[in-house]
């Protein structure tokens, strides 16, 4: 996955959850960074507008850390033509 | 177990008139009318450019960032005037009263600025999708019940709405609650934020929006002006207040509510009339005993004359020596708050014998012919009170206080 995609990934997690962006790493659970199934709604929100995607609630259920979202969002900007 | 006596110990306050129960209560007593230009809307497509909005309010001042938006502004509102009537009551929270403790506000419309704000990303952007939160931050009992999380409530917490009238549903059934011995407390009220151009051109529609100022009973007003904000009454029972040495503002000492079944926006003399009579039946409150109404007022053509006649029909001869007055004057008409707020100009009324005006006064309507205390406040120790709310729906809802004199 692009260290691009990473960084936008995470820069959307860190300003919309407001959490310092040096605290959210790939391997960092939404346990460990507190979020609750609410804030990850507001997340996958922020995300599909920063991409410009439409996310599938399906693609959302198992999403437990911040690297599966980035994996998630990495094919779903493939499949839209790798526009972002 | 018998009927408990109910008491107000606490009151919180956030309206046009100040952020606060103080500045409320200072702007009252000097007849000072919040009404001023809109500032939330574009009003230039708009036949009205007046309203009664909280000013100078930054959410950030009250809550963190990421509460703030979890909460439509209406319901920050709630939460903001229940911190401030639960300290003012000075509470101290039990398990046993957080088990018990209520929960009941009024809101006509609920997180519509929230709603709104979809309806534009969706049909004038044309964007995809909705903010995330637009159903828990829309939906009514969205103040309510983050109240009962703030203190961790777990009796009956909800909402009721009945237009102009919800407050006054949810004073006098959250009153009834703590009477009856369902809850040893609650927290009641209400909240409102309708400045949004989707609710703003409702009104207009509907042609009932004053274009410069709200004159409830004189011969020029022009209709009403909306208003925002919330207000909070903490009820518990006399014995507990008693028990722990609390302030008591004034006893809740009845309540009473009917439905015309007449029109849907048309008032009418005998619903008010009978829900007036059914508050003093409820609190065994001889009519005579009662020194001033807060009238729902509204300042519009149809409102006035008809509840002056309602009055006159439930009061008779003692209409004549009784003080009315419309305090929609000076914090305007905040629709599903409109009981909450008035409640507190009431409770407050009542606890410094100080009676609020009807401002803005100008010559009185031949059709209104009581004492509207126009423009000044009095001074004048009422010995029970009622405040009026009649909604469109031709719902009626009266509560009736009585002043705290020491038993």
């Amino acid at each position: 996955m692009s260290n691009d995609l990473t960084d936008r990934v995470i820069s959307v997690i860190a300003k919309t959850q407001r959490i310092p962006k040096e605290k959210i790493t790939p391997e960092s659970t939404f346990e460990e960074l507190g979020l609750d199934s609410l804030d990850s709604v507001n997340i996958l929100f922020a995300l599909e507008e920063e991409f410009q995607i439409s996310i599938p609630d399906e693609d959302t259920r198992e999403i437990r850390s911040v690297g599966q979202m980035i994996e998630g969002i990495g094919k779903l900007v493939a499949a839209s033509g790798g526009a972002s | 177990m018998g009927l408990r006596r109910v008491v107000v110990t606490g009151l919180g306050v956030i309206s046009a008139l100040g952020r606060d129960r103080a500045a409320f209560w200072d702007a009252l007593r000097e007849g000072r009318s919040g009404i001023g230009p809109i500032e939330a809307v574009d009003c230039s497509q708009l036949r009205f450019r007046n309203g009664a909005e909280v000013r100078g309010y930054n959410p950030d001042d009250y809550l963190d960032p990421k509460e703030s938006g979890f909460l439509d502004r209406f319901a920050q509102f709630s939460l903001i005037a229940a911190r401030e009537a639960v300290a003012d009551a000075g509470i101290e929270w039990t398990p046993e009263l957080r088990e018990s403790a209520a929960v009941v506000t009024g809101s006509c419309v609920g997180g519509q600025c929230t709603q709104d704000q979809g309806f534009v990303d969706l049909y004038l952007e044309r964007r995809p999708r909705v903010h995330p939160l637009t159903i828990p931050r829309t939906m009514a009992n969205a103040g309510a019940s983050r109240i009962s999380l703030e203190y961790g409530l777990h009796g009956p917490v909800y909402t009721i709405s009945t237009a102009c009238s919800s407050s006054n549903h949810a004073i006098g059934q959250a009153f009834w609650l703590v009477r009856q011995g369902i809850s040893d407390l609650a927290i009641t009220g209400g909240s409102e934020a309708p400045f949004s151009m989707g609710l703003l051109k409702a009104w207009e529609a509907l042609r009932v929006v004053s274009p410069d100022t709200c004159r409830p009973f004189c011969r020029d007003r022009r209709g009403m002006i909306l208003g925002e904000g919330a207000a909070m009454l903490v009820l518990e029972t006399l014995e507990a207040a008693l028990a722990r040495g609390a302030r008591i503002y004034a006893e809740v000492a009845g309540f009473g509510m009917s439905s015309d079944a007449h029109h849907i926006t048309q008032p009418s003399v005998e619903g008010p009339a009978r829900a007036m009579r059914m508050a003093l039946a409820d609190g065994g409150i001889a009519p005579e005993a009662v020194g001033y109404i807060n009238a729902h007022g509204t300042g519009t053509p149809a409102n006035d004359p008809t509840e002056t006649r309602a009055i006159r029909e439930v009061f008779g001869k003692h209409a004549e020596r009784l003080a009315v007055s419309s305090t929609k004057s000076m914090h305007g008409h905040a629709l599903g708050a409109a009981g909450g707020l008035e409640a507190a100009a009431t409770v407050l009324a009542l606890h410094h014998g100080v009676l609020p005006p009807t401002a803005n006064f100008t010559e009185p309507d031949p059709e209104c012919d009581l004492d509207y205390v126009p423009n000044a406040a009095r001074p004048a120790q009422a010995e029970y009170a009622l405040s009026n709310s009649f909604a469109f729906g031709g719902l009626n809802a009266v509560v009736a206080f009585r002043r705290w004199n020491g038993a």
